[in-house]
């Protein structure tokens, strides 16, 4: 699909505030409520935007312990990542999983009630995921900046 | 806070897949009247648990071909306010996500851009030029799953 300049512009809008309702959307992006209506169907029938999601406050829900781990697994094994991965996705408090081609091979970030919690879910259930080589954790201090927004 | 039952959990589910649902299409979908379900949805906003909504685009089809994730740390802390760097590093627009952590790094960096020349171009301009940047380490994303989450 061809993206123009005044797709860009249309999503750029709808990423700085999705709660935008299309008509003052087109008014921002100086269209008519039926072409920016149609140009954002167009953009969902084409799979450029995925998707309108909620975002869930973890911390809101009692989830106050946030760790990124980052995994080195032992490649010699030849489904070391398809095992590693399936098994990864069982683990409820896993809410991102990344392969990465670099120093680090997969990384978990996962979401613990405490410290207690986290050292339960390490020992119970990260330490006994298959084929790990070595693993280092990076635990999240504060956000500063996380929108994740693309600059188009 | 009134702890969260399985209703309250579906509801969650069904918002961090889609958003743009009514109240009344996830009433339907869950067996529930449209103001019972708006009511759950309102009291889950008032509980600050639901937080907003965010856009998930294709990067890729609107060419952003490579993302990275960088580790950084600082070479000379106390001589650089950690509130300057911060504040240089967020302004970045490549740079979608700013965290301050504990362990090997001091900050964890989600960038994107165009190809890797792109990365390098930003990389080497606007990072690596920012003040007090030490060692950087940077791992490309091959593949990324967001998962449900324990609801």
């Amino acid at each position: 699909m061809q993206i123009d300049a005044t797709d860009r512009r249309l999503l750029r809008y709808l990423q700085a505030d999705p709660d935008l309702p299309t008509a003052d959307l087109a008014d921002k992006a100086g269209l008519t409520q039926a072409t920016c209506w149609r140009r954002l169907e167009k953009l969902r029938a084409e799979g450029v935007l995925r998707a309108t999601r909620a975002v869930i406050d973890w911390a809101a829900l009692g989830y106050t312990v946030e760790v990124s781990l980052r995994f080195t697994l032992d490649k010699t094994a030849p489904r070391a990542f398809d095992e590693f991965l399936d098994a990864a996705r069982d683990v409820p408090e896993v809410t991102e999983i990344q392969t990465f081609l670099g120093r680090v091979d997969v990384r978990l970030n996962i979401i613990a009630r405490d410290m207690a919690h986290y050292q339960q879910l390490y020992r119970d259930q990260i330490l006994q995921l298959p084929h790990i080589a070595d693993i280092e954790a990076l635990m999240l201090v504060s956000n500063i900046k996380l929108d994740e927004a693309l600059p188009l | 806070m009134t702890p969260l039952d399985e209703i309250d959990r579906q509801i969650l589910r069904i918002l961090s897949e889609d958003a743009t649902q009514s109240a009344g299409a996830i009433g339907r979908k869950l067996d529930m009247s449209q103001p019972a379900t708006w009511r759950r949805i309102k009291r889950l906003q008032d509980d600050g648990i639901l937080t907003g909504r965010r856009v998930d685009l294709d990067q890729e089809a609107l060419g952003f071909g490579v993302t990275v994730f960088l580790g950084v740390k600082l070479a000379t802390k106390g001589r650089v306010s950690l509130e300057d760097f911060e504040r240089a590093v967020s302004a970045i627009p490549e740079v979608q996500s700013v965290q301050h952590v504990l362990g090997l790094y001091d900050y964890r960096l989600r960038v994107v851009a165009r190809d890797i020349a792109d990365f390098e171009r930003v990389l080497r301009r606007r990072i690596m030029t920012m003040p007090g940047v030490g060692n950087v380490e940077a791992n490309v994303l091959l593949s990324e799953e967001r998962r449900p989450g324990p609801i």
